[in-house]
């Protein structure tokens, strides 16, 4: 069974039908990627998938759970973690918190426990702490993990970031345009940082507009456009499809 | 980290003793007497700070919660069973220990609810109306909890003003001491002064002591993350909804626990405890103090309640705090202890080129 | 209970329920034109009332009820440009606080001014045992001037907001702020003008309804939260709703009256705005709105 099966999955946004009838699968352990051009239905896809928007048709498989309409932070929890087009980080915090709280999905100390401060409770945060630290230098951010996240340049947000959706050990990665504002060469670091992370186990599911990096890295591309899916194949097929040059190139 | 957060509360408890020392030593020993109701006061908005700081809510309705505190303990406290003694119910109350008979004025005995018995009930109550008010609300976003809360805590106040049972304008008094065991007791005036100042500080260390260690927690990192970026909290797992019904019952129970534990220091409580200038009252310490900074509310509310109560601001003490909340919202809207100078600047001078606003 | 005491509940409580739809329909003027609840709204009621009382003393009435609206109308204008008007982009949270720092002040201000007793406006004809017989029931005939000077001012802000440049150009600052600069409108003016239709509005109520219920410098309060209830119950920014609202909220209040001590009588009103609040927030005839509120 593929780790995400999407089938038929549609939305409408007052008389904008953003996604129509979409329908694919991804492998576990590959890098698949979502293409096409502006407005062609990528983020409200990713929206669908992780829990910010309801389908109006279709369904969401992860795992063999059906996932569409949960909420976020459901989704979170069974293993789908995700980062955003517009960086979203908690600015007045460091590095490193903004790191630990994406290990929230692996850790319980509640409300309670963490006003009393208990043996287990402390036990708990020095293995958040570590964690965070782990990731962080697999990423190597570690360095950067007393600074206020607000204070850090744009490149570097984006690596706390990722590190922060990384911490939570999903089996599926969501990356919401990770290469936006990215130099090229921050764009080939980043093509490795995500080899590396399918090195780990962790599978991808990239949007993005930055053909090199996506041409390079990923086993397989989905092409979009007004909402509706007309390719899914290998990178080399796909960039041969007629169609595809088509909407991209114009008639 | 986790010793700053002691060492903190350290300093804290020795500035207490100090403050003791002071007004000892100078002759104003009776300034204890308010310093004990202001720390009671400090309660509330410190439940509110955490509130209106992290969970990004605002209540108010928390003179509300305070009222559900103290006119239950004091409800409880003062009925008179003795007349139904030989009913069933009283009778397995008694036998509960949930009743104590009491002397009168006149020589007689009375019969009413042990004051921790009514405490627990209080703060029971509190917690289930937290509950069923934030349930429905806090998953809407904007106005929803402040008219709530507001609805609420007018809602509270007509009805202790109204009811004939709670003492209408005149409130409720002949409110027994709380009595702890050992001799140590809340309430009971003067020749217990010391020991109720220290209760009291004592209780807000305590709570300042447990909200720390919230704020470092795992619980305290989501709280931030909502404040921070609402949608990656849930995207990485925080149940928001969830962890702001968490915040507001604490603020909620909190601030019936101050209102039960004052009304027994006082003695008694009137209707104004529950009026909506008590919740905007308690707001505006919370904005002057930075919402969501633990020692910056306790320092204003330390500050602010005093003067009111000492009657510095006399009968302007309603536009005062008016006053002090357009102020600071105006020019320091996180608090005038974090506030930006050239940030205010900014937004004093053209707009153009100021970067975003604020959340 | 006889239909004629039906009747006289009934009268009542439309007598009341167009004050509070005339609040609401202020709040939904200034929510329209800002996104902001303006809490001092019942304050605008409050001056109405109590500056006309003043100016009556010295002046014939029709031109102390027109005073007082001025002056009012004028405090709304102070009140947009010394303290809403250059905040940049604030939050709804902080804009809630702030003008319910206003709405204290305000009464503080008018506490100072004219202390703690209570007044009203003379009749504006007959005096208080008037009563017109209509149909069975006695009707005060300021009832009739309540009643009437609602429906005026409803009439108004329809030509207005329907047939007038300067209303479509609000509604066009009311729909889209950013569009309506860049065509050129003077969007800060125009928030300023919000501010002073609703206090206006709300002035003319305020003195038309004093002789009634009497007035002094803390019912601002009050009338704040029931407006806002009603507001919210016909759907937030709709003023057709909170003209039925407004109707349909007095009534239940008045009724209300028969069946529970007075003293409970905002408690029903109170109730029903959890009610609403709890259930459907977007209000009786309110539309997405509720759900666009519930993104910001």
């Amino acid at each position: 069974m593929a780790l995400l099966e999407v089938r038929g999955l549609g939305k409408r946004f007052g008389g904008v039908q953003a996604v129509k009838d979409v329908s694919f699968r991804v492998e576990r352990g590959t890098v698949k990627a979502v293409i096409g051009p502006n407005g062609a239905g990528k983020t409200t896809l990713f929206d669908l998938l992780s829990g910010f928007r309801a389908p109006d048709t279709g369904t969401v498989r992860f795992k063999e759970t059906r996932i569409e309409g949960r909420p976020p932070h459901q989704i979170a929890a069974l293993g789908l973690s995700r980062t955003f087009q517009n960086i979203k980080l908690f600015g007045h915090m460091t590095a490193l918190e903004n790191v630990m709280v994406g290990r929230h999905v692996r850790s319980r100390s509640g409300f309670v426990a963490g006003m009393l401060d208990l043996p287990a409770t402390r036990r708990e945060e020095r293995d958040i702490e570590a964690a965070a630290l782990e990731v962080m230098d697999f990423l190597g951010v570690a360095r950067l993990a007393r600074a206020p996240a607000g204070s850090l340049s744009y490149g570097q947000q984006r690596a706390v970031e990722l590190a922060r959706a990384l911490a939570a050990e999903p089996e599926l990665l969501l990356l919401d345009e990770p290469a936006a504002g990215l130099n090229m060469r921050e764009t080939a670091d980043l093509a490795r940082v995500i080899g590396r992370i399918r090195g780990r186990g962790v599978t991808v599911l990239i949007v993005e507009h930055d053909m090199s990096l996506v041409m390079g890295i990923s086993d397989e591309v989905v092409v979009l456009c007004f909402g509706e899916k007309i390719a899914d194949a290998d990178p080399r097929s796909v960039q041969q499809d007629p169609d595809v040059v088509r909407v991209y190139l114009g008639e | 980290m986790r010793g700053s957060r002691h060492l903190q509360v350290g300093l804290f408890a020795a500035a207490v003793v100090a403050a003791q020392l002071v007004a000892q030593a100078s002759g104003k020993g009776f300034f204890l007497t308010q310093l004990t109701m202001t720390a009671y006061y400090t309660l509330v908005v410190l439940g509110l700070s955490l509130l209106m700081g992290y969970a990004g809510q605002i209540s108010l309705g928390q003179a509300g919660f305070f009222a559900i505190g103290g006119y239950t303990s004091a409800a409880l406290t003062t009925l008179d069973l003795s007349g139904q003694r030989g009913q069933a119910w009283v009778a397995a109350l008694a036998r509960a220990r949930l009743l104590l008979a009491r002397p009168d004025l006149y020589g007689g005995e009375v019969l009413s609810v042990q004051p921790w018995a009514a405490f627990g009930l209080a703060v029971l109550l509190g917690a289930v109306v937290a509950v069923s008010l934030g349930v429905p609300v806090l998953r809407l976003k904007g106005h929803y909890l402040a008219m709530a809360t507001l609805a609420f805590g007018t809602i509270v106040s007509s009805v202790v003003v109204g009811t004939q049972r709670l003492g209408a304008a005149d409130g409720i008094s002949g409110v027994p001491p709380f009595e702890l065991g050992a001799g140590i007791r809340i309430g009971g005036g003067g020749a217990h002064r010391l020991q109720s100042y220290y209760l009291a500080w004592g209780l807000v260390a305590l709570a300042m002591l447990l909200l720390l260690n919230l704020i470092h927690s795992r619980a305290g990192r989501a709280l931030g993350a909502i404040h921070g970026a609402e949608d990656a909290a849930r995207a990485m797992g925080v149940d928001t909804a969830r962890l702001k019904l968490q915040t507001f019952v604490l603020a909620a129970v909190m601030a019936t626990v101050a209102g039960s534990l004052l009304t027994h220091y006082n003695g008694g409580i009137g209707p104004s405890e529950a009026s909506v200038m008590k919740s905007v009252r308690y707001v505006a310490i919370v904005a002057v103090g930075g919402m969501g900074s633990l020692w910056g509310t306790l320092s204003a509310s330390a500050v602010l309640n005093f003067l009111s109560l000492r009657g510095y601001f006399g009968s302007y003490d309603d536009a005062v705090f008016g006053g002090i909340l357009v102020l600071v919202m105006l020019f320091a809207p996180a608090g005038i202890l974090q506030a930006d100078l050239r940030g205010i600047l900014r937004q004093l001078a053209p707009r153009r080129g100021a970067p975003g606003g604020e959340g | 209970m006889t239909l004629e005491l039906l009747l006289q509940y009934l009268v009542a409580g439309l007598t009341y329920g167009s004050i509070y739809a005339v609040v609401a329909i202020g709040f939904n003027i200034v929510y329209n034109a800002t996104g902001i609840i303006n809490f001092a709204q019942g304050e605008f009621v409050m001056l109405g009332g109590m500056v006309a009382v003043s100016l009556q003393r010295s002046l014939p009435l029709p031109l102390a009820v027109a005073g007082a609206v001025g002056a009012t109308a004028a405090v709304g204008a102070l009140v947009e440009v010394t303290f809403i008007r250059w905040l940049w982009k604030p939050s709804v949270l902080r804009m809630i606080v702030i003008t319910i720092g206003l709405s204290i002040l305000l009464r503080e201000g008018a506490l100072l001014a004219w202390g703690e007793s209570v007044r009203s406006l003379p009749y504006f004809t007959g005096d208080e045992v008037t009563a017109l017989a209509l149909g069975g029931v006695r009707v005060s005939p300021q009832v009739l001037w309540v009643l009437g000077t609602t429906a005026l001012i409803v009439a108004f802000l329809t030509f207005f907001f329907g047939h007038t440049m300067l209303g479509w150009e609000m509604r066009a600052c009311a729909s889209n702020r950013d569009a309506a600069a860049l065509c050129g409108l003077p969007v800060r003016n125009l928030v300023t003008l919000s501010f002073v239709l609703s206090a206006a509005i709300g002035a003319l109520a305020g003195a038309v309804v004093s002789p009634i219920t009497y007035t002094s410098y803390a019912i601002g309060g009050g009338l704040a939260i029931k407006g806002f209830t009603v507001a919210i119950l016909g759907g937030l920014g709709n003023s057709t709703g909170a003209l039925v609202a407004g109707l349909l909220l007095g009534v239940l209040e008045s009724l209300s009256v028969s069946a529970l001590p007075t003293a409970y009588k905002d408690v029903v009103t109170l109730t029903i705005l959890l009610a609403i609040l709890f259930a459907r927030p977007s209000g009786l005839f309110g539309s997405r709105e509720a759900s666009r509120l519930k993104d910001f």
